[in-house]
């Protein structure tokens, strides 16, 4: 009994339910050139959108990468015994946010040093016998920019000769980078607000010329939530109608801009992220950004039409 | 059924169209409302479905203080009245077969039903072969029994028609009458405000009277009372 009643209701929901999602998309095709002025709006601040991500998220990629490669090298005293080395080692795991800490012997750091320099290094073997070099810890940070603060708490630890972390790049590099997020973030916050303005104005026009529409539809007996749906399908299209051209500038831009890069690989040192998937990714943004704006521009646009 | 008291309207102009006006209908009454233009007939009607409310005084439809009637249940008081709006109000880009299962999507009708009521109703105001086309597309008598059409399709308690003849040739204007006459016959309130002087004295129903926004006559089986 119970049960059939709410079966009945459900029924009663869904179809009213496909009944606005219809609405929506005839909307669309009944309001010609407003629906491809909302559509145009849409599309160019998703292009914008796009390709500003893609540069955003590409620079901060190659600056987690450079810092990545930020580590200290504490050179051992040349004096220190096997013991106070092993001690040494286990102070510097110690320390707060270390993500590791590698032993290299003198040894070790010749070799590297004559494989760095190819041919060259050749003169270096002269020194297997007498090695000048000091055994050292390599030592990553857990988050770099702790580098800083880390090298200072190693360097007054007992055995240690020096820290090497290339002192002046290094927080120059963090202070670019912090900076660089930062206004970047605030540009594309700015963007999407701008987009979502843009588009609500669009659409409160397209509105303004229906609130007769919407104050009959009232006197007949149709609640705010019955008017809305429609305009919420009709505004979430528009979004989605309007990424589809942004989404191919993405993923055709993209696919380009690799190439060229991957190209010219073998010379620069710049590493772009790869199309897939990123480029995939991107269009997910676009498409979730454009979804948002067309459904927030809507409803935001018709609140003040429906206190008729 | 339909009860005001005192009821004054004054426009936000400073027109004051409804006067301290005192009435009563009961359910299943039929009514016409006359009076000159500018009268306050339109004024009336909109009370009841609360398009407009009385600046003092209290408006009781089927018990229900409309005064105190919380915003989000006016949409269910207007289901319970169908409107014939002298300007018809039809929604501009929906067809006129759209324009009538509105009324009946708003109350969530199953698309059978609703195929089958528009269908009928448009078939009792004749425009059977117009259900495709938009109302810029119509005639105004066409589009004046579009909105007869809609305002009766969801078989409402209470059917307004604010002066439902007025663009119709006198053989439509006699059929929509019957149709009038027999959804009243099945205890629909109708009020009807008109100016029409042939109708009110041939179809002889309970006649209430407006001049400068007060009753001035309120009889039944009345007659129209002005000349032309
Ligand atoms: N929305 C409004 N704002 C201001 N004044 C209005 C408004 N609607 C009506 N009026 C005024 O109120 C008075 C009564 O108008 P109403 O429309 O009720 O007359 P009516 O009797 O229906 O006339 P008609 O027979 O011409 O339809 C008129 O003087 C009119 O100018
Ligand atoms: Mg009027």
């Amino acid at each position: 009994m119970l049960g059939t009643r709410i079966g009945e209701s459900m029924a009663m929901k869904f179809r009213t339910m496909t009944r606005h999602i219809r609405e929506g998309f005839k909307n669309i095709a009944r309001n010609g050139w407003m629906t491809v002025a909302s559509i145009a709006a849409v599309t160019t601040t998703l292009i914008l959108v796009g390709a500003f991500l893609a540069l955003m998220l590409n620079l901060n990629q190659m600056a987690n990468k450079v810092e990545e490669d930020v580590k200290i090298n504490t050179l051992i005293d040349r004096t220190a015994d096997p013991d106070v080395i092993t001690e040494l080692g286990k102070e510097i795991k110690d320390i707060n946010g270390i993500d590791s800490v590698v032993f290299s012997s003198n040894d070790e750091e010749l070799e590297k040093l004559i494989n760095s320099m190819g041919d060259d290094g050749k003169s270096w073997e002269l020194f297997e016998q007498d090695n000048p070099l000091n055994h050292v810890y390599i030592i990553r940070a857990q988050n770099p920019e702790d580098t800083m603060k880390i090298a200072e708490k190693v360097e007054k630890l007992d055995g240690v000769q020096e820290v090497n972390y290339g002192e002046d790049v290094v927080q120059r590099l963090f202070e670019f980078n912090k900076y660089a997020r930062n206004i970047g973030l605030v540009l594309i916050i700015g963007l999407v607000f701008t987009a979502i303005f843009l588009i609500s104005n669009t659409i409160k026009i397209t509105i303004m010329a229906r609130s007769r529409e919407i104050g009959i539809m009232k006197l007949v007996g149709a609640t705010n939530g019955f008017i809305r749906w429609p305009f919420f399908v009709e505004g979430l299209l528009l979004g989605v109608i309007g990424s589809i051209i942004p989404i191919g500038v993405v993923l055709g831009g993209y696919d380009y801009l690799e190439k060229v890069v991957s190209g010219q690989n073998k010379y620069a040192f710049v590493d772009i992220l790869p199309f897939n998937p990123f480029a995939w990714q991107l269009s997910l943004i676009i498409l979730a950004i454009g979804a948002l704006i067309g459904t927030w521009g809507s409803v935001m646009s018709i609140r003040k039409f429906l206190k008729v | 059924m339909i009860l005001m008291k005192d009821v004054y309207k004054t426009y936000s102009n400073g027109v004051t169209a409804l006067n301290s006006l005192n009435v009563d209908i009961d359910q299943g009454e039929f009514v016409y409302i006359v009076g000159p233009s500018g009268a306050g007939k339109s004024t009336f009607v909109k009370l009841i479905y609360r398009e407009e409310r009385p600046t003092t005084g209290s408006v009781f439809i089927n018990n229900v203080d409309l005064s105190t009637l919380k915003e989000r249940k006016v949409p269910y008081l207007r289901r319970d009245v169908g409107v014939i709006f002298q300007d018809f109000k039809l929604l501009p880009k929906l067809t006129i077969y759209e324009n009538i299962a509105f009324a009946l999507e708003v109350i969530e009708e199953s698309p059978r039903a609703i195929r089958k009521r528009v269908m009928e109703v448009l078939e009792q105001v004749g425009l059977k072969n117009k259900a495709r086309a938009i109302p810029d597309e119509l005639s105004g008598g066409e589009q004046q029994r579009v909105s007869i059409a809609r305002a009766i399709v969801n078989h409402p308690k209470i059917v307004i028609a604010d002066e439902p003849t007025g663009n119709l040739d006198p053989d439509t204007s006699w059929e929509i009458m019957r149709t009038f006459e027999k959804i009243n016959a099945s205890g629909t309130t109708i009020i009807m405000a008109t100016h029409s002087k042939e109708i009110v004295n041939t179809i002889k129903k309970r006649v209430i009277a407006i001049e400068g926004g007060l009753i001035v006559r309120d009889e039944n089986r009345g007659e129209y009372g002005y000349e032309i």
